[in-house]
């Protein structure tokens, strides 16, 4: 490809980026002078299909980073080379979850309240301080692998990297488990398990785009490298999907909670089946299980490895949207053991469509990520090397 | 350096210092005499709370949920996403049959989850115990309706007109019952359901002190059997059901 | 020292050239240097004095029409009482305000801040800087209210001065029915 096309390209890319951005800013633009009533979202689901998208990518960020850390913390020279554009993912896919959530806000003009009054007994507060720091963590950490003076330190930096994402994404986990009243969260084991499942995530999302660089620039990534990373993310799938699994054979274990595990699990109640046909079909058959095939069979090849990334991200969603929807759509019990009815939906479980404003503004942060992630690759040395001169460059092998 | 002079000079740095603090002073003693004017506001000496005799409620009755909305100038709901700051809920017992209704609002807990969860801070617990939302700070995120256990709490889904002058309330922001807090500052001894209920008749619905033990509300407490909802979560509310 | 490798483009557009001058020649689009000598040359002697005289006539006509315009502009009422300058409708009650005019400029939106935290954080209502007060001397005899056209009170100046206010997404503009305050 010669530098005319590969130009060309780069703006095609941007304009696509750009223009899916800009859709999601124009949804935002409706949902703020219209208000949320255009949304699919009402007083019993309040978080709707913006905050899968966003939860999807923040957790995706800090599971991302995964790769630079077992470069930069356990120094493996393979990771090591990918750190870079781990880091410049981070960025990014942080960057595109924020702006979503942020332009889902009742009132995103008042951004710059949230940033000057902190209630610091809300997990909501830390997150805003977590998130603010790990942009500045991440960028210090990128500029430790670029600047030739400072690579000594990059190692100190991808520790304090690799601490404040556990910290960052516990909080995460911990946005929900904290929440007493919703039988589908109050739970410790949400903080775990977010955990395990950013870096399932991360490390897919990584292999995604790693892939598709490399054949943008007509290379491939090198067999063994691509087959450990495949064994890795094999191994996440499989923890995270235990600790799903403990998490709803608890539930399943106390009586107070076989209601909602009989609706998330089974599909009883009045809602339909849909959630439990998300969670199983789209969870665990093709987020987990065939993924794990895939990633595990002798014969796998790359375009098998590349199926089973492209299958946990969507898995993921799967998860995330029976986790956080399901879990707002089966009702509060404010009476247990009574059969309870209302004007306001008490005892029923909520009906909820995702409306087109919510879909273009989550789709919108993805774009946000995708061009700053186009932007960041085309003007600096993120690509990785796998080539024998590249000795001496990202500090050495 | 001779006496005379150091005593006529302290006199009058003396009489300065005193014309000075007098002129620093005068302003805040005008202050004090303007905010007089004023309500006094909430005293933590204060805790309101409500009493619902569940035995007094008909299935079927909303004088509370009208005499709220009209106080408070909501419209009456129609779809999933408008306001509700009371409504009347029927329960029926799944083991026994026996059925009950009973008018659900903000609990005003002790231990507010929604306070806990809060970002902002605009999800507040006032002095006097009545958990309100400052929609100076709310940034419209929801994490408190998420924490609430009663869903006590609405989000204005669209743009608002003709609020009620004394209760501002617009798109973007959360919502709850306030107990009626602008009545209850000016001085005002109920909120708008309580006296609605008891001037149709009912009486299901007993406001105030709780902290007063002379108040109608603390003797009631004290004769006959009260629960709170979600009794096991241990947050305390101020609102207490009896015959549930 | 090699330009960055990316995944889109070998190098960064413009690319590096050897040779300064054919390279300043080809991003400033002339052939040659000597053409950018000859039209610099060009502008100091014999087009001088008529390109200045050129100069002037258009700047005074610039000015003179941009006078004129701002000269129509000025007294401008338009009839849905949209005005340049803000419209204070004097209250109709003929009252004193709280604080003097020159204060409550440069102040109101402090004293409004200060005193929203403590009507509702501390309840306390009816004060001196009470905006429900505001709202039931400064309502304008057309609309009712301070908020609801143009040419109300908050709005107008709000509009001249070019500054959001968002208080009456919520608060209502227009005063509450006269009631007695109860005991």
């Amino acid at each position: 490809m010669n530098a005319r096309t590969e130009t060309r390209n780069f703006w095609l890319l941007v304009a696509i980026g750009g223009g899916v951005t800009l859709a999601g800013l124009g949804a935002a633009w409706l949902m703020e002078e219209h208000g949320h009533a255009i949304t699919g979202m009402d007083n019993q689901v309040v978080w709707g299909l913006p905050h899968v998208f966003a939860i999807f990518m923040i957790v995706a960020a800090s599971g991302v980073l995964n790769v630079a850390s077992i470069g930069s913390v356990f120094g493996d020279a393979v990771y090591k080379r990918r750190a870079p554009l781990s880091g410049l993912l981070t960025l990014a896919l942080l960057a595109g979850g924020l702006m979503v959530l942020m332009l889902d806000l009742g009132r995103p003009e008042r951004i710059i309240v949230a940033a000057t009054h902190y209630n610091l007994t809300s997990v909501f507060a830390w997150n805003v301080l977590l998130y603010s720091g790990m942009f500045a963590i991440v960028a210090i950490y990128l500029w430790t692998m670029f600047e030739r003076r400072f690579n000594h330190w990059s190692q100190a930096a991808g520790v304090a990297a690799l601490v404040w994402r556990f910290v960052l994404t516990t909080g995460t986990g911990l946005i929900f488990g904290f929440l007493v009243a919703r039988q589908a969260y109050q739970s410790a084991v949400l903080a775990p398990l977010f955990i395990v499942l950013s870096f399932g995530w991360g490390l897919a999302v990584f292999m995604l785009v790693q892939s598709a660089l490399f054949a943008w620039n007509g290379q491939s990534v090198p067999g063994p490298v691509h087959r450990r990373m495949a064994r890795l993310l094999g191994v996440f799938v499989a923890a995270a999907l235990y600790l799903v699994a403990v998490y709803h054979l608890t539930n399943i274990y106390f009586a107070r909670q076989h209601a909602f595990e009989a609706f998330v699990l089974l599909g009883r109640g009045d809602g339909g089946s849909g959630f439990a046909t998300l969670f199983w079909l789209g969870f665990v058959a093709l987020g987990s299980l065939l993924p794990l095939a895939l990633l595990f069979h002798p014969r796998s090849s790359a375009r098998s490895v590349l199926a089973a990334s492209l299958l946990v991200v969507l898995g993921a969603f799967a998860f995330l949207f029976v986790f956080i929807i399901g879990g707002q759509a089966f009702p509060l019990e404010i009476f247990p053991g009574y059969q309870v009815s209302s004007s306001f939906g008490d005892g029923a479980i909520a009906q909820y469509r995702p409306s087109l404003p919510e879909l273009l503004l989550g789709l919108g942060g993805v774009g946000a990520a995708f061009l700053l992630t186009t932007i960041g690759v085309r003007v600096l040395d993120f690509l990785p090397r796998d080539d024998k001169a590249s000795a001496g460059a990202k500090g050495g092998d | 350096m001779s006496k005379p002079h150091n005593a006529a000079r302290r006199g009058f740095l003396g009489t300065a210092a005193a014309a000075v603090g007098g002129v620093m002073l005068a302003p805040g003693i005008q202050l004090i005499e303007v905010a007089q004017a004023a309500t006094p506001g909430a005293s933590a000496k204060v805790r309101w709370g409500m009493l619902i005799d569940t035995t007094r409620c008909a299935s079927g009755c909303t004088d509370c949920v009208t005499a709220c909305n009209t106080e408070n100038g909501l419209a009456p709901p129609a779809r999933s996403t408008d306001p509700q700051w009371i409504r009347k809920v029927e329960i029926k017992e799944i083991k026994t049959g026996r059925a009950a209704s009973l008018p659900v609002m903000c609990q005003h807990c002790a231990e507010p989850p929604c306070v806990d969860v809060c970002p902002t801070g605009a999800s507040f617990k006032r002095a006097d115990g009545i958990v309100l939302v400052d929609r100076h700070s709310c940034i419209g995120c929801r994490y408190c309706m998420m924490a609430c256990p009663y869903k006590a709490r609405s989000f204005v889904h669209e743009p608002l007109a003709d609020q009620r002058p004394d209760v501002p309330r617009g798109k973007g922001c959360v919502e709850s019952c306030t107990l009626c807090v602008h009545r209850i500052d000016q001085g005002d001894k109920t909120t708008a359901c309580a006296e609605a209920c008891a001037k149709a008749g009912h009486g299901a619905i007993v406001f105030g002190d709780l902290n007063d033990p002379q108040s109608e509300i603390s003797r009631r407490v004290r004769a006959v059997a009260s629960v709170a909802l979600r009794a096991d979560l241990r947050l305390d509310p101020g609102v207490r059901y009896q015959g549930l | 020292m090699t330009p960055p490798r990316s995944a889109f483009g070998a190098s960064p557009p413009g690319g590096v050239s050897p040779h300064r001058a054919s390279a300043c020649a080809l991003a400033s689009g002339w052939r040659t240097p000597c053409d950018m000598q000859v039209a610099r040359r060009r502008q100091r002697t014999g087009r001088a004095g008529s390109a200045a005289s050129a100069w002037l006539r258009w700047q005074l006509l610039g000015r003179s029409l941009v006078l004129a315009l701002t000269g129509c502009l000025l007294p401008a009422v338009a009839d849905d009482g949209r005005a340049l300058w803000p419209t204070i409708e004097k209250p109709a009650k003929g009252a004193q305000c709280v604080e003097d005019t020159a204060t409550m400029r440069r102040q109101h939106m402090d004293l409004l801040k200060h005193q929203r935290d403590d009507t509702v954080r501390g309840g306390i209502r009816g004060a001196k800087h009470s905006l429900k007060d505001c709202v039931g001397c400064h309502a304008g005899a057309k609309t009712g209210s301070v908020a609801a056209a143009p040419g109300d009170f908050c709005v107008s100046c709000h509009t001249y001065a070019a500054v959001t206010i968002d208080c009456f997404e919520c608060h209502t503009g227009k005063p509450a029915a006269v009631a007695q305050r109860k005991p």
